[in-house]
């Protein structure tokens, strides 16, 4: 049922009322409502980290998040990790290490990493593997991520 | 990383980002699940949940009474079998008379959304007489009371029987001084890709179906479609957007995307099937379940005499690619050494599990690590190194194998020379302490196959398009499907690199059947070498386009102009040239846009035996890879902490993304070897989860250091060889080995969980066999 009142919350930086059911996932809320599709369904039970987003900052598993539970709070997903038609250091560092392949995982990665350096600006290769380990990726075998990563903290982009 | 080889090329040898990148990391680019038509359905499938039974009625009334409910399809509406080999058409979109396995389709709704559609499947009512479960292939190697197909060979569940011997190798082990016998077991490994799979069908009153799916090869997919939809092929339009990846799992024509297809045309309206993550685990066609009796042969100086291999795969509910994967178990172990005498049997057997198919070095992998392992106990009883033993039996370059391989530029040699000197071999082997251990496997594999699974064998394994407007801008069409490999910057780099232009000018389209000309997509790692050389055949045939207008607007003959970066100049007077748009437009004045267009085929090779073309290739990778593990002695974990891969792709086109492709290989290859398993009771699966179906974590994967040795080979673009799936096989043996260099174990039942290393710690010292005096 949809509550009577919409969901208020701030994505990407814009305040944002939606009607959103109780049951309603956060993922489906953006990919379906919203139509925000840089965040990507790889398995729905949270087992792949595709669908990370931050949620006040920190990475989450919108396919696990209820839409009601980020009432008030600030949800930000890849259209909003950086400034319209260019990119972030994160995401340059992954074109140019070829840290993306297929790319489906890609969105998901960036978040986290995003996440990561935000909080520990210079991480070691131990932080950066324990901070993706929630995420899957299948094409890469990891190291070029790792590597893209290290780069973005670098400055080396 | 090592190279021996300066880049000869503006581009092509270099680091080449991907050019769909930015797209990629910014959520931007499409794939299928983006993509939402007006007026679009949800489509949901009803699966069996028998083994094996005959259907005797499906009752769908309550289901199409359900209000939002469009479509409700059951087998008997499409019939016509279908499958990616021609030869062995035994699936159907649903089942019709009979499920067998637990995962087949048996009915499907199309609905205005997912809750409707999933009450409908919930009213339909299916009522079955169950038959027996056959989960054991072993079981099914004779005459059985219900074959799963009527088609299994003289009542049995074997779909296919190989039976193949060169020279004499009964006598060859007469003769030999030294033998060594591996019987290995390999578990069901499936691909993991990222992206589920997904299709979207529309079908439109002007007669016409457009399909978008998640598809390594679109070609096959049209061609399905149109059999078993009865539509004829040029009325079907099939485009493939981004693909998360596939490592063959998305190479056959899978039932789901022709039943969504089916069920558009019922409703007339656009719907969306998109498979959960249980559903792909079920349709599967992953890597088989495999035991394999693997004996060599040798004579005193460790000189190979004699393959003789006897393989019984577990094929799962139909064909799939089976009929090629029972060729390649044998055959693929015919390199990369001499073996003058070979024998095999490989009996491909159906059983009633989730079909298995073709998966990133498809039918290499099992039989590679056999080999391997065998060499590397062969080596020791002899008493010789393991790299010594290799090199003495290498296959030399312009040689025949004695299946009739036609083997042309190899650089192996240099393979084993440099990861011996890289590894630090000599100082580690058998001298680490216990615990830690040094390992050699060595590999080889084919770059595409010489033989398309084609119904008109005569046409080019692929084509390429190229247009150019005014604007300077060139259009790139071809039915080669990019699924993250990397094959569409391969496609504007070369085209980019015959025209000397910047690679921005080339913009890759899109896979549609309409317009892109035909290539047989992704497998077999077949693209480089095949999309390469027709690739590079169109920018040729631009390019002498381009010349002429040069040529006029310069007052010379075209055979005095030649290419440089954005230019085309005097080849006796480089100063004197005009630039490309300025040659262009001459070149466009009496026809307006330039067009071109450029293919590939391969001339049949091989023998003239039965089974003589499979595993002919126009050119094979080869490879040599020393891992470097440690065991936890106490909980049997292993950490694999480097792997050092030398490999021979012939020329490296674009190293970034050979790169990726061993590193992604070696993760896939480990994840085989360590821990992924699809784990059965009788015929049900028991893990259809990534969280209980573990590929390896970023911690688990080891350093690798990329060693490209390779010569160019004659017949690839601009000397290039295959990357994508060859850089697999080595990996597995080459850990195999070092754990044995480590703990004084050998590992033939994959996966080695670390209960498996414990049991053989304590094997071992039951049997009072120390190691490193342990």
């Amino acid at each position: 049922m949809v509550a009577d009142a919409p969901l208020r919350f701030r994505l990407n930086g814009v305040p944002t009322a939606v009607p959103c059911e109780d049951a309603r996932v956060l993922l489906d809320l953006l990919r379906e409502d919203l139509l925000l599709t840089g965040t990507k369904r790889g398995c729905d039970l949270g087992t792949c980290g595709c669908c990370t987003v931050l949620l006040d900052g920190r990475p989450t598993l919108s396919c696990l998040t209820l839409g009601r539970s980020v009432e008030d709070r600030e949800v930000t997903t890849i259209e909003g990790i950086s400034p319209p038609t260019a990119l972030s250091a994160v995401q340059r560092a992954f074109v140019a290490h070829g840290a993306t392949q297929c790319g489906f995982c890609t969105p998901g990665f960036v978040m986290t990493a995003t996440a990561l350096l935000h909080e520990h600006p210079h991480p070691s290769r131990d932080e950066i593997e324990r901070a993706i380990s929630g995420n899957l990726c299948r094409c890469t075998g990891y190291r070029k991520i790792v590597e893209a990563i290290q780069a973005a903290a670098d400055g080396a982009v | 990383m090592a190279t021996d080889s300066p880049p000869a090329y503006r581009l092509l040898g270099g680091r080449i980002p991907y050019v769909e990148g930015p797209l990629k990391v910014s959520g931007r680019a499409e794939y299928t699940d983006d993509i939402r038509r007006p007026g679009q359905l949800v489509g949901k499938v009803l699966r069996s949940v028998w083994p094996h039974a005959r259907l005797r009625a499906i009752d769908t009334r309550a289901a199409r009474a359900e209000p939002g409910v469009f479509a409700v399809l059951t087998g008997e509406k499409y019939p016509t079998p279908f499958g990616v080999l021609p030869i062995t058409h035994d699936e159907t979109a649903l089942a019709v008379d009979k499920t067998r396995y637990i995962g087949d389709i048996v009915a499907a709704v199309a609905a205005v959304d997912e809750r409707t559609a999933e009450r409908a499947l919930a009213k339909i009512r299916v009522d079955v007489e169950p038959l027996p479960e056959y989960s054991d292939p072993a079981a099914g190697l004779v005459k059985v009371e219900q074959p799963i197909h009527a088609r299994g060979l003289n009542g049995s569940n074997i779909q296919k029987e190989v039976v193949q011997h060169f020279g004499d190798v009964d006598a060859a082990f007469a003769r030999a001084a030294h033998t060594v016998r591996v019987r290995a077991s390999y578990a069901g490994v499936t691909h993991a890709f990222t992206e589920p799979l997904v299709t979207i069908a529309d079908a439109t009153p002007d007669g016409r179906l457009t399909v978008w799916s998640a598809t390594q090869v679109p070609h096959y997919l049209h061609r399905a479609l149109s059999e078993v939809l009865g539509i004829p092929m040029h009325r079907i339009r099939v485009i493939k957007p981004e693909v998360g990846g596939g490592f063959g799992g998305k190479s056959d024509p899978l039932p789901h995307e022709i039943v969504c297809a089916a069920l558009s045309i019922e409703a007339g309206r656009p719907v969306k099937m998109l498979l959960d993550r249980e559903d792909v685990f079920y349709t599967n066609h992953g890597r088989h379940p495999t035991k394999n009796d693997v004996r060599i042969a040798a004579d005193a100086d460790g000189r190979l005499l004699a393959y003789d291999i006897d393989t019984v795969i577990d094929g799962g509910a139909w064909s799939s690619f089976g009929t090629v994967t029972t060729y390649y178990n044998g055959v693929l172990a015919m390199g990369p050494y001499r073996v003058p005498n070979f024998r095999y049997r490989g009996r491909r057997v159906y059983t009633t599990k989730p079909p298995s198919g073709a998966m990133r070095a498809h039918g290499g992998t099992n039989i590679r690590y056999s080999i391997e392992v065998g060499l590397d106990r062969l080596a020791e009883e002899i008493g010789v190194d393991p790299f010594d033993l290799r090199r003495a039996n290498a296959l030399p370059p312009d040689s025949t194998t004695v299946n009739e391989f036609r083997i042309t530029s190899t650089s192996f040699l240099r393979c084993l020379t440099a990861v011996r000197a890289a590894s630090d071999w000599d100082r580690k082997f058998r001298r680490l302490p216990y615990g830690e251990g040094i390992g050699l496997g060595c590999g080889f594999y084919i770059s595409g196959s010489n033989s398309p699974i084609h119904f008109t064998p005569k046409m080019p394994q692929s084509t390429v398009h190229l247009k150019v407007d005014m604007d300077g801008g060139i259009a790139a069409h071809s039915m080669q499907a990019d699924i993250g490999q990397g094959s569409n910057t391969l496609l504007a780099a070369i085209v980019a690199e015959v025209l000397g232009v910047d690679l921005d000018r080339v913009h890759v389209q899109g896979v549609d059947t309409d317009v892109s000309p035909i290539d047989l997509g992704s497998y077999s790692s077949r693209v480089t070498f095949m999309m390469g050389n027709a690739a590079r055949a169109a920018a040729e045939n631009l390019r002498a386009q381009v010349v002429h207008g040069a040529a006029q607007l310069l007052g010379v003959p075209d055979e005095a102009v030649e290419v440089a970066h954005e230019r085309l100049r005097l080849r006796a007077e480089p100063a004197r040239g005009v630039s490309f748009l300025e040659a262009l437009h001459k070149a466009m004045e009496p026809v307006g846009a330039l067009v071109a267009t450029g293919s590939y085929q391969t001339s049949p090779r091989g023998g003239t035996f039965k089974g003589a073309r499979a595993g002919t290739a126009p050119a094979y990778s080869f490879s040599a890879y020393v891992a470097q593990t440690k065991v936890d002695v106490e909980t049997g974990e292993i950490a694999v902490s480097k792997i050092w891969a030398a490999f021979d792709c012939g020329r490296a086109l674009n190293r970034l993304a050979v790169e990726g492709q061993i590193e992604g290989s070696i993760h896939m290859g480990l994840g085989q070897l360590l821990g992924e398993s699809m784990n059965y009771r009788g015929a049900r699966l028991l893990n259809p989860s990534l969280l209980e179906y573990k590929v390896l974590a970023p911690q688990q994967m080891p350093d690798v250091e990329v060693i490209l040795v390779g010569d160019d080979d004659p017949e690839g673009p601009f000397g290039a060889k295959e990357a994508g799936e060859g850089p697999l096989v080595a990996a597995l043996p080459a850990v195999g080995n070092a754990l044995y260099d480590a703990i004084g174990c050998r590992f033939t039942d994959l996966p080695i969980t670390p209960e498996k290393v414990v049991r053989a710690l304590d094997l071992r010292a039951k049997e009072g066999r120390p190691w490193k005096g342990r």
